[in-house]
C-alpha cells in the first residue's frame, strides 16, 4: 500500500494547494517569510496605486499599473502554491499511512481480565489490549505476553508476514496492521495523537513546523539581501531626484521585487517540506526536520553486519571431507546431523546437500533421536537406532570428541579448518562415532550490490563501520570483501556506544540503526539514529527517525535525501541572486532612459520600452518560482564527485547558468510583451 | 616597452620581494616564535611595566574588543580637544587657528580609524604639534589597531579550538615596536635624502621669476609621510597630498611611496596563511585580491592613457593620455596605477587629482573602496575579506549538501547573522549617505551653512553626483581620499562622513573578530572527503563571484547614476 506516486502534480493535491495559495495571502502567515512578506507589502501598495491611477496622473496608466499588481499577486500565489503543493503531498502520504489507523475497536482488558471495547482513539498510554487472529491492531504498543504472526504489508508494504514476541527485540507492533495468527496482550506505548506517524504529520504541515536550523541560517541571509535591496529602492528616489528624473511607484516597486531573492524566498519552505516527503516516501518517519539535515552531515555510519552487509546468517557452501572419507559419505552423515537443525545454518547445508544431489533422502531413520546443541557441548547432531552418533560442531570441541575416544586427528583437516577461517568462514567440524569424517564450510554471503554502496559513500566523505559479534580475523575478512573502512569484532553493546562516543569526541557525527533494547542508548548517543519500526519501544524513542522497512541500508538512502535538502536551498539561492545581474540591465536603464538618453547604451538586451522591459522582468520573475517547483520537489541531484568538483558542477550549472537564462528570458518576454504595449 | 609601464611593473615587482619575506616574518613574530627584532623586547617591556599590562594575559573576543575599544575612545577625547586648542599651544610656528567643533570632530575621528579624510589642508589647518601628536601619532596607533584585530582572527583559526584570541595590548605594541616604526625611519631617510623637508622652522619664502614673494609651507613632512603610506593612513601633510612636489618630489619617491602602501596589505594575507599553517588558503586569498586588483588597475591605466574624449573632440590629440590634474613628473600610467592602489588599500593617499580622472576610471575607484578587501587597509583589508569568505562558504556549503564549514567550524545561523550585518552596512552607510546629501543638495540648496548645498558641488550633474558618492564611499571605506571638489568643510559633512567613519570602522572590526571568536570556540570537525576545501581555486572563484556580485547588485543604480551615466554622455 505504499503510495509511491511519483507524479508531481496529481489534480486532487493541486486543487487544494490552489485554495491553499489564496488562503496563505493572510499577512500573519506571509510574515514567516520575511521575502515573500516584503512582496505582499509591494503588492497591497501596488493595488493602492492602481486605484489612485483611475483617477491621478503621474504614476502611468491604470492599464500598466494594473498588470503590474496583477502580476506580483501572482508571484506571491506561485510561492504560496509551492509550499502548498510541497504540504499536500506530505500530507498525502501521511494520510495513506494514517488511513491504516482509522478508528478501530480495541478491546482494552484491565487488571481483573475484564474485557471491555472501546474505541481506538480513546486508547491512553499503559492500557492493556488483546487481540486475536484476524483482527487489526488499533495503536502503537509493546506486546507484554504472546507471540503472533503479524501482516505489515500496510505499513511497510512488505506482504511476507512477521513473528512478534513478548520480550527480546521484536516486540513492538504497530497501529494498522494485522494479526494473522495466534494472541497477544499489548501495552499502549504512546498517548493519543502523540505517535511517531502523528509528529511527522505536523512536521509536513506548515502551522507547527519549525525551522531547521540551518533554515534559519539562511533565512537570515535572505533577509539582509532584502535589506539591501530596499535600502538600494528607497535611496533611488533622491538619487533620481537629483538627475532630474521622475520615477513611478510602479518602476521602484518592480525594481524591488525583482532584485530581492523572490525564487528561493518563494521555494525555500517548499524545499524543506519536500525533504521530509522524500525521507517519508522511502518509508522513514523522522521526527525533526533537523535530523534529516544532520544526515547530510554524517561522517561515520555504524551498520550491524547480520543483514546490513551480509543476507540473513551464515549459509554452508563446501563440504571438505577428510582424507580416506567419501565425499557422499559426507554429505550424507551432514544431511543426517541437519534434519532437525532448525538453525539457518542447518537449514543452509541440507539446501548444499540437495544442490549437489536432488535424490538425497531428506527423512531420518525411524526412531532417531536428534541432539539438540548446548553450550557445552558446542555440537548438535543425531543418533541413529543403528548405533550411529553423527555430531556437527565446532573445531574445538569436536576435537577433543575425537581424541578422547582415541582417534588422531589428522593433519588435513586440521589446515583445511584453519584455511576457512583465513578465510573468513566458519568451519564445522562433523563426526561419526567420534572419528572425524571432514568439515563444512559455512559462509558469510555479502549482500549484492553492497561494495559500491559502501564505494559511494566513501566518495561521500562517509567513514562505514561494520558491527559484528565475529571474531576479529573473521570480521576483517568480511570488511575487506564488502569493502567497510573499519569494523568493530566481538562487538558488546556498550562498544557501540564508546566507538560512537570515540568519534564524537575528534568532531565527528555519527549514524547508527538499531533495534534492540540495548541499542537504544547508543541510538540516543549517535546524532542520527534510526530505529526500525520492528524493534522495541525503547529503541524508536531513543532514535530521531523510525524506518517503516525495517531494513538497515536505509540509512544510506537518508544520507543521500539529508545532503540533496542542502544542495538545492544552496543552488537556488545562487540562482536566484545570479539572476540578478539581467534584470537590473533591463529594470536601470528602463528607470533612467526618458531623462539619460546615453543610457540607452546599457540597455544590452535591446528591449522594446521601458515599459515593457518593466513588465519582462517582472514577469520571468514571477514564472521562473512555478517553473523552478518540479526542482525544488525533487531537489537537485547530489553527485559523489568531492565537494570540490560538486561546487565547480553547481556554481556552473546554477551560478552561470543563473546568470545567462534570465537574460534569454527577458528577452523572449519582452518580444511578446513588446508587441502588445 | 614603454618606459611609464615598466615604471609600475618594477613598483609591482619592488612591493613583491618586500611583501613575501615581510609576510613571513610578520607570521613568525606575531606567533611569538624568536626573530631577529627581539632586540625590542626591553623596549616592549618597559612599556608593558610602565602602564601596567600582562601581555601574556590571554583574551576572548570580547575581552579583545574591549581592549580595543577603550584606548580608541581615549585617543578620540584627547586629540578632539588639542585640535580645538591648538592655536592656544605651543609648536604653531605659522599661527594657525584652531579647528571649529565640527571639523575636530571629523578630524579626530577621521585619524582615529586609520582614515585620514581630511576637510582642512594641513599647511593651514593644523600645528606642528596636532600634526606630530595628533596626526601622526594616530597614524602608527590606528595602523597598528587594525593589525592587532587582524591578528586576532589569525589566533582564532591556529588551534582546532579556543577562545583565546591573543592579548590586544601585546600585537599592538609589537605591531608599532617591529614593524611600522623601524620600516618607517627606512622611508623616512629615503624621503628626507629626496628633498621633502623634516625641519621644524616655519614657513620659508622666495622670489618667483614673475617678482612675487610666495610663502612655501615645509615642517617635519618626511617622518609622517613615511608612517602615512606604510599605515595605509593616506593623511597628507600638505593639502594636495603626494602630488605636492615637496611631499613626493620624484619618480623614486613615487615608488617609494607606492610601495610602502602595499606590503602591509600583503605581507598580512601570507602571514595569515602561514600564521594557520595553510599557506595554501594564504596564497588562493593572495590570488583572489591580486585578480580583483589587476581588473579595476588594467582598465583604469586604458582609460586614463587614452585621453579625454571631450578634449579628443576639440581635435587636440593627448599622446600621453589625459593629463588633466597630473603631475608631469610621475604621468597617466603612475598616477592610475596609484589611483587603483590608494582605493583598494584604502590608503588614500593621491599623486593626482580623482576628481580629474576619466569617468570609468572614477567608476573602479568608486568600486575598489566598494569592495575594500583586495588587499585593504592594514589588517582590516583581511578583515573585510573574512565576511565575504563567510559568506561564501555558507553558500558553497549547501552547495554541496553539507552544513557549511570554516577551517573545521561549522558556520550556524548567529556567525551568519553577523555577517550578513556588517554585509549590509555599508550599502546602508554609502547610499543613505549619498542619498540624504542629494536631498540637502536639491531640497535645502540655500540653507545658511559655511558652504551652501547648491555651492558645493563644483561640477552639476552626474559628475557632482559622483562627487557626493566618492566622499560617502571614502568614509565608509576609512580611505580618505576625496573627488576634491566637493565643497565638505562644513557641518553636513563634518558630522555626516564622521559619523560614518566611526560605524563603517568598528563594525567591521566588531563583526569579524566576533564571527572568528565564536567559530574558534566550537568543536572542531576534522576535514573528510565530503568537507568543501576552502583553499582550492574553486573556492576563491566562488569568493571572488560573492564579491562582485554583492557589490555590483548594491551599487549598481549609484554607479549608473554618477559615473557611468557621465561615462556613456561624453562618449556621445
Amino acid at each position: 500500500m505504499k503510495s509511491q506516486s511519483n507524479k508531481l502534480f496529481e489534480p486532487a493535491l493541486v486543487q487544494s494547494a490552489l485554495k491553499q495559495s489564496f488562503i496563505k495571502l493572510n499577512p500573519k502567515v506571509m510574515m514567516r517569510n520575511p521575502v515573500m512578506f516584503t512582496v505582499e507589502i509591494g503588492t497591497a501598495i501596488m493595488l493602492y496605486v492602481t486605484i489612485y491611477s483611475l483617477t491621478h496622473t503621474g504614476q502611468g496608466t491604470f492599464v500598466y499599473n494594473f498588470f503590474i499588481f496583477l502580476i506580483l499577486l501572482l508571484t506571491l500565489l506561485f510561492a504560496n502554491f509551492a509550499e502548498a503543493i510541497a504540504e499536500a503531498r506530505g500530507k498525502a502520504q501521511a494520510d495513506s499511512l494514517r488511513k491504516t489507523r482509522e478508528d478501530t475497536p480495541a478491546n482494552v482488558i484491565d487488571s481483573d481480565g475484564n474485557i471491555t471495547i472501546v474505541s481506538s482513539n480513546q486508547l491512553k498510554k499503559g492500557d492493556m489490549f488483546v487481540c486475536e487472529a484476524g483482527e487489526t491492531i488499533p495503536t502503537d504498543g509493546e506486546i507484554v505476553e504472546g507471540l503472533a504472526t503479524i501482516d505489515e504489508s500496510a505499513i511497510t508494504g512488505e506482504s511476507a508476514p512477521v513473528i512478534r514476541e513478548s520480550g527480546g527485540d521484536k516486540s513492538s507492533v504497530t497501529g494498522g496492521t494485522k494479526v494473522l495468527s495466534d494472541r497477544i496482550k499489548v501495552m499502549v506505548t504512546t498517548q493519543p495523537g502523540e505517535s511517531f506517524l502523528d509528529k511527522m504529520i505536523a512536521l509536513v504541515e506548515g502551522a507547527s513546523r519549525q525551522k531547521t536550523p540551518n533554515e534559519v541560517a539562511l533565512t537570515i541571509l535572505l533577509a539582509s539581501f532584502t535589506i539591501v535591496f530596499i535600502i538600494v529602492c528607497v535611496t533611488l528616489k533622491p538619487f533620481a531626484d537629483y538627475a532630474h528624473t521622475p520615477i513611478t511607484v510602479a518602476a521602484l516597486i518592480s525594481l524591488f521585487v525583482c532584485l530581492i531573492p523572490t525564487t528561493i524566498g518563494g521555494l525555500l519552505s517548499a524545499i524543506g517540506i519536500a525533504g521530509m516527503d522524500r525521507a517519508l516516501r522511502a518509508n522513514v518517519i523522522t521526527k525533526s526536520g533537523k535530523a534529516v539535515e544532520t544526515a547530510g552531515d554524517i561522517d561515520v555510519l555504524l551498520l550491524d553486519k547480520t543483514g546490513t552487509i551480509t543476507i540473513g546468517n551464515r549459509k554452508a557452501t563446501q563440504f571438505w571431507p577428510a582424507p580416506g572419507v567419501s565425499p557422499e559419505d559426507l554429505v550424507k552423515a551432514c544431511v543426517l546431523a541437519s534434519l532437525s537443525d532448525e538453525t539457518p545454518e542447518g537449514k543452509s547445508i541440507i539446501e548444499l546437500a540437495q544442490h549437489g544431489n536432488n535424490r538425497i533422502s531428506l527423512q531420518a531413520p525411524q526412531g532417531s533421536l536428534a541432539i539438540k546443541f548446548t553450550a557445552e557441548t558446542r555440537s548438535s547432531g543425531i543418533d541413529t537406532p543403528d548405533g550411529m552418533r553423527i555430531r556437527k560442531g565446532a573445531y574445538d570441541s569436536m576435537r577433543k570428541l575425537a581424541l578422547n575416544a582415541g582417534h588422531t586427528m589428522q593433519a588435513a583437516v586440521k589446515e583445511r579448518v584453519e584455511a576457512i577461517s583465513s578465510n573468513g568462514g566458519t568451519p564445522l567440524v562433523v563426526t561419526q562415532n567420534e572419528e572425524i569424517l571432514g568439515t563444512v564450510e559455512l559462509q558469510d554471503i555479502i549482500k549484492p550490490g553492497i561494495a559500491e554502496r559502501f564505494e559511494r559513500l566513501r566518495k561521500m566523505g562517509v567513514k562505514t563501520v561494520m558491527v559484528t559479534g565475529d571474531n576479529p580475523l573473521t570480521a576483517k575478512f568480511i570488511a575487506e570483501k564488502a569493502g567497510v573502512d573499519d569494523f568493530i569484532a566481538e562487538a558488546k553493546p556498550e562498544d557501540k556506544m564508546n566507538y560512537i562516543k570515540q568519534e564524537q569526541a575528534s568532531g565527528k557525527l555519527v549514524a547508527m540503526m538499531g533495534d534492540g533494547t540495548n541499542d537504544a542508548p547508543a541510538l540516543a548517543q549517535a546524532d542520527v539514529g534510526v530505529a526500525m519500526n520492528s524493534g522495541t519501544q525503547a529503541a524508536k524513542e531513543a532514535g530521531n527517525m523510525v524506518d517503516l522497512d525495517n531494513d538497515p541500508t536505509k540509512l544510506i538512502e537518508i544520507v543521500e535525501i539529508g545532503k540533496q535538502l542542502l544542495i538545492t536551498r544552496g543552488t537556488l539561492t545562487t540562482f536566484s541572486i545570479a539572476n540578478d545581474v539581467a534584470k537590473y540591465f533591463a529594470i536601470v536603464p528602463a528607470l533612467f532612459i526618458a531623462s539619460i538618453p546615453a543610457l540607452q547604451s546599457m540597455n544590452i538586451m535591446r528591449l522594446h520600452s521601458p515599459e515593457s522591459a518593466i513588465l519582462s522582468a517582472v514577469i520571468f520573475n514571477a514564472i521562473i518560482i512555478p517553473m523552478l517547483i518540479p526542482l525544488a520537489l525533487k531537489g537537485v541531484e547530489y553527485k559523489p564527485i568531492g565537494a570540490t568538483a560538486l561546487l565547480r558542477r553547481n556554481l556552473l550549472l546554477y551560478g552561470v547558468g543563473g546568470v545567462v537564462a534570465p537574460f534569454i528570458g527577458i528577452k523572449l518576454i519582452d518580444l511578446v510583451v513588446g508587441l502588445m504595449v | 616597452m614603454n618606459t611609464e609601464l615598466l615604471g609600475i611593473i618594477a613598483s609591482f615587482a619592488i612591493t613583491l620581494i618586500i611583501a613575501i619575506p615581510l609576510g613571513k616574518y610578520l607570521a613568525k613574530m606575531f606567533a611569538g616564535e624568536h626573530v631577529w627584532t627581539d632586540f625590542m623586547k626591553p623596549l616592549e617591556r618597559g612599556i608593558f611595566k610602565l602602564a601596567g599590562i600582562n601581555p601574556k594575559e590571554p583574551m576572548n573576543w570580547k575581552q579583545f574588543l574591549k581592549a580595543m575599544m577603550v584606548i580608541n575612545i581615549l585617543w578620540l577625547a584627547y586629540g578632539f580637544f588639542v585640535l580645538i586648542y591648538q592655536d592656544k599651544l605651543p609648536l604653531n610656528p605659522d599661527g594657525n587657528p584652531g579647528m571649529t567643533a565640527d571639523l575636530a570632530f571629523n578630524t579626530i575621528i577621521s585619524f582615529v580609524v586609520n582614515c585620514n579624510l581630511q576637510h582642512y589642508s594641513g599647511e593651514s589647518g593644523l600645528t606642528y604639534l596636532t600634526q606630530h601628536f595628533i596626526v601622526m601619532f594616530l597614524q602608527f596607533t590606528s595602523a597598528a589597531t587594525g593589525i592587532a584585530a587582524a591578528v586576532a582572527l589569525f589566533k582564532a583559526f591556529r588551534d582546532k579550538t579556543t577562545t583565546d584570541l591573543g592579548n590586544f595590548w601585546d600585537f599592538f605594541v609589537k605591531s608599532i615596536t617591529r614593524l611600522l616604526l623601524p620600516l618607517s625611519i627606512v622611508i623616512a631617510l629615503i624621503l628626507t635624502f629626496n628633498g621633502t623637508p623634516s625641519s621644524y622652522a616655519g614657513k620659508d619664502q622666495f622670489i618667483s621669476m614673475q617678482g612675487d614673494i610666495v610663502n612655501v609651507s615645509r615642517g617635519p613632512a618626511a617622518q609622517m609621510i613615511a608612517i602615512k603610506h606604510l599605515g595605509t593612513n593616506g593623511g597628507g601633510w600638505f593639502g594636495a597630498n603626494s602630488a605636492h612636489p615637496l611631499e613626493n618630489p620624484n619618480y623614486l619617491t613615487n615608488m617609494v611611496e607606492i610601495v610602502s602602501q602595499m606590503i602591509v596589505p600583503m605581507a598580512m594575507i601570507l602571514a595569515f596563511g602561514i600564521f594557520i599553517r595553510r599557506k595554501k588558503l594564504g596564497l588562493v586569498i593572495f590570488g583572489v585580491m591580486t585578480v580583483g586588483m589587476f581588473m579595476l588597475m588594467i582598465p583604469t591605466i586604458t582609460s586614463e592613457l587614452g585621453g579625454n574624449p571631450a578634449i579628443a573632440k576639440m581635435g587636440i590629440t593627448q599622446a600621453t593620455g589625459a593629463m588633466e590634474g597630473k603631475e608631469v613628473r610621475f604621468g597617466p600610467t603612475a598616477t592610475a596605477y596609484w589611483s587603483t592602489l590608494t582605493t583598494i588599500v584604502s590608503t588614500g593617499s593621491v599623486n593626482g587629482m580623482h576628481d580629474s580622472t576619466m569617468p570609468l576610471t572614477g567608476l573602479w575607484q568608486l568600486l575598489g573602496m566598494m569592495i575594500n578587501g583586495f588587499f585593504g587597509g592594514c589588517g582590516v583589508g583581511i578583515l573585510n575579506y573574512f565576511i565575504y569568505l563567510i559568506i561564501a562558504v555558507f553558500i558553497s556549503g549547501l552547495m554541496v549538501g553539507r552544513t557549511p564549514e570554516f577551517l573545521g567550524h561549522k558556520v550556524e545561523a548567529r556567525e551568519v547573522k553577523i555577517a550578513a550585518i556588517i554585509t549590509l552596512l555599508s550599502p546602508l552607510l554609502i547610499m543613505a549617505g549619498t542619498a540624504i546629501a542629494s536631498y540637502v543638495f536639491m531640497a535645502h540648496g540655500n540653507a545658511d551653512w559655511a558652504v551652501k548645498p547648491a555651492n558645493w558641488l563644483n561640477n552639476p550633474g552626474y559628475h557632482g553626483f559622483s562627487e557626493m558618492l566618492y566622499e560617502m564611499t571614502s568614509a565608509n571605506a576609512n580611505n580618505g581620499s576625496g573627488f576634491e571638489g566637493l565643497g565638505d568643510n562644513n557641518i553636513f559633512w563634518n558630522v555626516s562622513t564622521g559619523i560614518i567613519l566611526i560605524l563603517g570602522r568598528f563594525l567591521p572590526i566588531f563583526g569579524p573578530i566576533a564571527i572568528a571568536g565564536l567559530l574558534a570556540q566550537k568543536k572542531y570537525v576534522p576535514e573528510s572527503a565530503g568537507t568543501l576545501r576552502v583553499d582550492t581555486v574553486t573556492f576563491g572563484l566562488m569568493t571572488f563571484a560573492i564579491i562582485l556580485v554583492l557589490n555590483a547588485l548594491s551599487y549598481f543604480p549609484a554607479l549608473v547614476l554618477g559615473p557611468i551615466a557621465e561615462y556613456f554622455s561624453m562618449i556621445k
